[in-house]
């Protein structure tokens, strides 16, 4: 009873202020929003890609995977039971269907392991049409609709091959067709080959692995991470890092709106205690209220943040599937844990951005001592400790930047850095504040720049707010522009042919490379070829490089030794790409070793080139070298060149003489286009984001300025008093908050570039493995100041008018009413 | 009633102690009006603080009827202040977002003895009919010195302390609270323990207490 | 011969209905399907004379199959205990039988050790045409896995001995040499084995005289064990009426030198209803083996055990007074539950009374 009239009490305070309270849940809306949005979006990828790894067993059953290539001959399954060991055999690859590309999974539901996913997606009624002819071809219902098929079509390959009936099931991973083992050997025509076993729980005895299959094949533990979710961390950590930055700048406007709040509400707090509420219960009634604020904004938030991801996702999907071929559903599917961890985050953060107030009124004497002079003691030591704690933070950047190597300490290394630089903005800005004051001559000046010091520690964290989410997108923005800038020099090298062509398979390519050899427009034939094999662990990619002068004189390369094509030629030096360089910390001269059919390849680096956007590391060999080594390789690719007229023409007389789909035939301008495409969408949701943080940091500063300007009021009234009108104090105060946003935003420009510098020579390097060359792009740090002037001075417009419209009695009551 | 013995109180700063109260004793018997009278710094408020349960004592008892008020943790003389207590300040400590009428209910609300008839009284005698619905801003200083007398009373308590209740009012509107302020004391039969600095107004309730370098002469 | 039919154990168990259907579906069908129409698939037609070594092997164009062996063993302390291996084959479908994936066989081991304080078993299972399952003729070899009954040295054709015999689970593992020096037994007439008076019937002989010895492990913990062993072979198409429920069969190594099998036939509906039908062979120490008429039998459950809320009749009274022959059951481990994908109870029984012995008892549609 006490606790609910208490309760009550404090309530209404936010009924006479409704705009503090609108800031309060703005701040807490916009953290738990932007922060659950790029939640779902992590959650549903991460969903996805359980759902494909549950699929094959990757994650949560040990497999057994081929030491070199990346087949395993059926023979070897059979051997593997008959000595005992519970193994299934998994065939996959992708097939094109109308264009898009889909990865076709062959199991064997028989021996397939209970754990693997107990046959995920069969039921046990149709697994009998699932193995018997013609089988089933089992999707997901987005597979289907994406490709507009219904239940029981029977679909071909963009190829000509035919596929099973389709039956959907809601179980599976998008993007994924599954057939039986024998179905997929024909569709992929690759007969008599798998490309892992599963192994389930040992039922007895078995031979070791050593004496059934020699060292053909490796066991890969269960749970060991898979490739999938590997290369995409990355991805999913720089949301997240801008996901935790955007709750942080949240955070802050909370914090700011909470701070005011219990400001105000002291003399109603010792009212309470007074009147014979106990500290204990006091505290516990704000908790409560705390509590309630945050569930209430933190269910909007989590719905603001569904809308978010849901807008976010087409582009997410896309750079995903893109960058590392990994599908998620288009659309959202959540977790009853992410609204929990949502509305968590959400009283969490409200509790933290509240720590400070509610210690306070926890300590808070009954009876008050008035000490203005001590505020502002407190106020300058306040200011002090975080001059200090921003130097511990560039500090912990600086030691982190020496020190670290992990794609989080290279985060770290930017959020304290941030943080380190926001603790210090109130400081910077009271310096510049104090040198006005000391130069400027005329009273009213002076007055504005002592007032706007005053003023500082009121807005002080509006400012905050703004000066990270400017340098953010600062960094953000630089670090985008640079890499389309990098990417597009660098695809004109690396695209060296004019045409691309990747046949069916090695007949097919004979028979094409027959047929060019005849026209007279084909200028060159570059013959390709790549083989995946593991190195130290990690998927790699050995491509195959024809010897023309066209790569010698256009390929990539960022450091090279001399004579290094001769020495690829001769197969005893290889090109390695940077990222792989740089996982494996090799650098020019050291070996290689690649583990081919034939044997053991050591190699020399003699080279390294730029691969951006490939998250599989890559080595680049001779062509010959590399079929001499790799003789079962089954891909083969060519590209052509033509002379630029001739492209189109030759691209139609291939495509109707061997049926050649887009996927198997292009041009070099359409690849180049498709690539760009990709690195746009990638950095579309990071724009995205920034866009969202920048309009919190906005917002924040409106608030900041609406909540300021009820209290401002004391200050005002002498001026006008002694004469300024209320035009001239409105745009005095217009000019003093437009200043010091103005000064934030030049104090933002170094620290954002500082941030763009982390970014492309921290961050890009740990999560991507390159590292661009720093450009700076000085037309949009100018727009971007803009934006931040525009953002300072739409908040700054409502207070000043109302200002300039205030009934000079509310002005005058100010007298009446001071105490 | 109450009754006051032996109390002492030092404020320490890091430069000096300074020994408010020195071994202080009263007695205030129930339905007694008392003043409590004294220079300025002589102590005064300070032990209407430690009676009020506002602020810990260096030794000494305080007893409230049956209850012992020195000794008991926070949450203990908050329920002493709710339960028996009445206190109205110099700064009047009206609740800004509530509205007259809800300020006027609510210490009566918090300790569970809200009623409706004897509110309806007290809205009548103080004369705060038309402002119910107003906030404490929009009033004066003197009437909203009658709504925090009013919020002291609303929930009856046997002990009513006052410091220095018009210390913030002129002599004409001081004079028209305390005179009310003596109404409702009678009307309610409760005990009364105001500080002031004025003898003038000391001299309209039954007894004069002075305190002088922090004891009672 | 009106509700007259020749007995035919464990047939359900051949096929995909451990893979497709749970039990209770599976009764409701009669035995998960398998009372269907064999269209398609070899009909089991009397007058074919049986031919070894060649029907040691599998007969792919035969819906359903199985080699079962169960084994009585005493271990060195004089503990008993006993083995069941088991080799099931399905056609998924009639047609050819080629090789890889379009194989339309499907093939699925049991393999059980039982003592009197454990019982462990397991399952597995393989596709036909690629190699992990399969039973050759000539020399006789069956095996799944690394699960195998053979003979790698040569067998005697018409005694299929010796066999070597290997099984392993999680928990336990076992090896056994079986020999006989008696021949085969034909069932039915000639091994034509007539199912109901519908016209199901199956082909099916047995060796019931092997005596067998090697070693068991149970948990690391290793025994020599010799004994007894009994094998069945036997194909059909269709071999069960579509109202049979389940049946509870026995196999008894009687101390005198002769076997006896028995077995009633549970029925779901039909005039029969509520009646089982039952059957049996003797078999002499001569070697002849005589059909038993039915109404000379009277099995009797005298207790039951709960498994899986199931109530299982574990200790049964078998009375044959033309044959002066009234025992009473018991099991060894009442608890030998086949916890397996189409689960059933099967395990070694001794039994008392006119006769002693040892033998194995099978318990399916509870």
């Amino acid at each position: 009873m006490r606790a609910l009239w208490s309760l009550a009490v404090l309530l209404s305070h936010w009924r006479r202020h409704p705009a503090q309270l609108a800031t309060l849940l703005i701040g807490l809306i916009s953290a738990t929003a932007l922060w659950s949005g790029v939640q779902a979006l992590n959650q549903q990828a991460r969903n996805a890609y359980d759902q494909a790894a549950a699929l094959f067993g990757g994650a949560r059953t040990a497999m057994l995977v081929a030491q070199r290539g990346d087949v395993i001959p059926q023979r070897m399954f059979v051997d593997l039971r008959r000595a005992g060991w519970p193994v299934s055999p998994i065939l996959e690859g992708r097939i094109r269907i109308d264009g898009h590309s889909v990865r076709l999974i062959g199991i064997e539901p028989v021996t397939l392991p209970a754990k693997a996913g107990a046959i995920p997606a069969i039921g046990r009624a149709t697994l009998q049409s699932f193995l018997a002819p013609p089988g089933l071809a089992l999707l997901a219902p987005e597979t289907a609709s994406e490709l507009h098929a219904v239940d029981g079509a029977a679909l071909r390959s963009d190829d000509g091959t035919s596929l099973p009936p389709l039956k959907s099931r809601p179980q599976l991973a998008p993007g994924v067709i599954v057939v039986d083992i024998g179905q997929a050997q024909r569709i992929l025509r690759q007969p008599n080959e798998i490309s892992r076993l599963l192994v389930g729980d040992v039922k007895g005895k078995h031979l070791p692995l050593a004496t059934v299959a020699g060292d053909a094949l490796r066991l890969v533990a269960p749970n060991a991470e898979t490739d999938l979710e590997r290369l995409t961390d990355s991805f999913h950590l720089n949301l997240t890092a801008f996901g935790l930055l955007s709750f942080l700048v949240g955070l802050f406007i909370v914090n700011s709106a909470i701070g005011l709040a219990f400001e105000q509400r002291l003399p109603t707090i010792r009212t309470l205690r007074a009147c014979g509420i106990s500290a204990r219960l006091l505290s516990g009634t704000l908790l409560a209220e705390l509590v309630l604020l945050a569930l209430v904004s933190g269910l909007i938030g989590l719905i603001c943040g569904y809308l978010i991801a849901s807008a976010l996702l087409p582009n997410v999907a896309i750079s995903l599937r893109g960058l590392y071929g990994a599908d998620i559903p288009g659309q959202l599917t959540l977790r009853p844990e992410w609204w929990a961890a949502g509305l968590a985050m959400s009283v969490l953060g409200a509790a933290a951005a509240a720590a400070l107030g509610l210690l306070r009124v926890a300590r808070l004497p009954v009876l008050a001592a008035a000490q203005p002079s001590a505020w502002r003691q407190a106020q300058q030591r306040r200011l002090t400790l975080q001059g200090a704690a921003a130097v511990v933070l560039f500090c912990v950047a600086a030691g982190l930047l020496r020190f670290g190597e992990s794609l989080i300490s290279g985060f770290a290394v930017l959020a304290a850095l941030m943080l380190g630089a926001a603790l210090a903005l109130p400081v910077l800005l009271g310096f510049v504040l104090a040198l006005g004051e000391r130069t400027s001559r005329r009273p009213v000046v002076e007055w504005v720049w002592a007032d706007a010091r005053q003023q500082l520690s009121g807005l002080s964290l509006a400012l905050m707010a703004l000066l990270l989410a400017l340098s953010v997108n600062i960094g953000v923005g630089t670090m985008v522009e640079t890499f389309s800038k990098t990417f597009t020099t660098w695809l004109d090298g690396r695209l060296t042919a004019d045409i691309y062509v990747r046949p069916i398979d090695a007949g097919q390519a004979h028979t094409i490379e027959s047929w060019l050899r005849k026209r007279p427009d084909v200028k060159a034939i570059l013959p390709g070829a790549r083989a995946d094999v593991r190195i130290a662990g990690q998927p790699v990619e050995v491509l195959g490089l024809a010897d023309d002068d066209a790569y010698r004189a256009r390929w990539p390369l960022l450091q090279s030794s001399a004579n290094a094509w001769n020495e690829v030629r001769k197969g005893s030096g290889v090109l390695i790409s940077e990222q792989l360089a740089r996982r494996l910390k090799l650098g020019l001269g050291d070996r290689v070793i690649i583990p081919a059919p034939a044997g053991d390849w050591p190699a020399v680096i003699v080279g390294f080139y730029a691969d951006y956007g490939n998250p599989k590391g890559q080595l680049g060999v001779d062509i010959n070298v590399l079929k001499a080594r790799f003789p079962k390789m089954t891909q083969s690719r060519f590209g052509l060149r033509v002379a630029p007229e001739q492209v189109a023409p030759l691209i139609e007389a291939m495509r109707s003489a061997f049926y050649l789909d887009s996927s198997r035939l292009s041009d070099q301008s359409t690849l180049k286009a498709e690539s760009t495409r990709i690195f746009n969408r990638t950095f579309a949701v990071t724009a995205a984001l920034n866009t969202f943080t920048l309009g919190v940091a906005g917002i924040a500063l409106l608030t900041s300025l609406l909540t300021l300007s009820a209290s401002r009021l004391p200050q005002l009234a002498p001026l006008w008093a002694i004469g300024l009108t209320r035009r001239r104090l409105a745009v005095l105060e217009l000019f003093k908050t437009l200043s010091i946003a103005l000064i934030t935003a030049l104090l933002a420009i170094p620290l954002g570039l500082v941030v763009a510098w982390c970014l492309i020579a921290v961050v890009n390097v740990r999560s991507f493995g390159w590292r661009l060359p720093f450009h700076v792009f000085p037309q949009s740090l100018i727009e971007l100041l803009g934006v931040a002037m525009l953002a300072a001075l739409l908040a700054m417009l409502a207070p000043a008018i109302r200002l300039w419209r205030m009934q000079p009695a509310r002005l005058l009551r100010i007298f009446a009413d001071e105490r | 009633m109450l009754k006051v013995q032996n109390l002492t109180k030092t404020y320490r700063s890091t430069q000096e102690h300074v020994a408010v109260l020195r071994g202080v004793n009263l007695t205030v018997a129930a339905g007694e009006r008392v003043a409590l009278i004294g220079e300025s710094g002589s102590g005064k408020s300070t032990l209407l603080h430690l009676i009020a349960g506002l602020d810990h004592a260096d030794a000494g008892d305080i007893w409230l009827q049956d209850a012992r008020m020195t000794g008991l943790p926070d949450a203990g003389r908050a329920a002493l202040r709710c339960n028996l207590l009445g206190i109205v300040f110099q700064q009047f400590n009206l609740i800004p977002s509530l509205t007259i009428a809800d300020n006027l209910a609510f210490q009566a609300r918090i300790a569970g003895r809200h009623d409706p008839h004897w509110h309806d009284e007290l809205v009548d005698r103080l004369q705060l009919g038309n402002l119910l619905t107003r906030y404490p801003e929009q009033l004066s200083g003197g009437q909203q010195q009658k709504v925090a007398v009013g919020r002291a009373l609303a929930a009856r308590p046997p002990l009513l302390l006052a410091d220095e209740p018009t210390g913030n009012l002129d002599e004409n509107t001081a004079d028209q609270v305390l005179g009310l302020t003596r109404d409702l004391v009678a009307r309610t039969g409760c005990a009364f323990l105001m500080v002031t600095h004025s003898l003038r107004l000391a001299a309209t309730l039954d007894r004069e207490v002075r305190l002088s370098a922090g004891s009672i002469s | 011969m009106s509700d007259r039919t020749i007995p035919s154990r464990r047939v359900f168990l051949g096929g995909l209905a451990c893979l497709t259907l749970g039990w209770r579906a599976a009764a409701a069908q009669g035995f998960a399907g398998l009372g269907r129409d064999a269209a398609g698939f070899a009909a089991v037609t009397p007058g074919r004379p049986l031919l070894f070594p060649a029907d040691h092997g599998a007969h792919p164009d035969y819906r359903i199959e199985w080699w079962y062996l169960t084994a009585n063993l005493t271990d060195a302390q004089g503990a008993a205990c006993g083995v069941q291996w088991t080799l099931f084959r399905q056609a998924m479908r009639p047609g050819p039988q080629q090789d890889g994936w379009d194989n339309p066989q499907i093939w699925m081991g049991h393999a059980a050790v039982t003592r009197a304080d454990t019982h462990r078993y397991t399952e597995t299972f393989a596709r036909g045409g690629i190699g992990q399952a399969g039973v050759d003729a000539n020399p006789f070899h069956a095996w799944i896995d690394a699960w195998q009954m053979a003979s790698p040295l040569g067998d005697e054709p018409m005694r299929l001995s010796p066999l070597q015999l290997k099984a392993s689970g999680p928990d336990f593992d076992y090896t056994l040499r079986l020999e006989a020096s008696k021949p085969l037994m034909l069932e039915g007439d000639n091994g034509y084995s007539v199912k109901s008076e519908r016209g199901q019937a199956s082909y099916y002989y047995s060796q019931p005289n092997f005596t067998a010895s090697g070693a068991i492990t149970i948990d690391d913990k290793h025994a020599d064990v010799s004994g007894l062993a009994w094998l069945d072979h036997e194909w059909s198409s269709q071999p069960l009426a579509a109202d049979q429920a389940g049946w509870d069969w026995f196999a008894l190594h009687l101390a005198t030198g002769e076997k006896l099998m028995l077995f009633q036939l549970r029925q779901t509906q039909g005039k029969s209803r509520g009646k089982p039908a039952v059957a049996g062979n003797w078999l002499g120490r001569d070697g002849r083996s005589t059909a038993l008429a039915p109404e000379g039998i009277t099995m009797t459950p005298m207790a039951t055990t709960d498994i899986a809320n199931r109530a299982i009749p574990t200790r049964w009274r078998i009375a044959i007074p033309g044959r002066g022959f009234e025992i009473e059951s018991s099991p060894l481990n009442p608890q030998s539950w086949m916890g397996t994908s189409f689960p059933y109870w099967e395990g070694p029984i001794h039994f008392d009374g006119t006769h002693k012995g040892v033998g194995y008892l099978e318990m399916t549609g509870y």
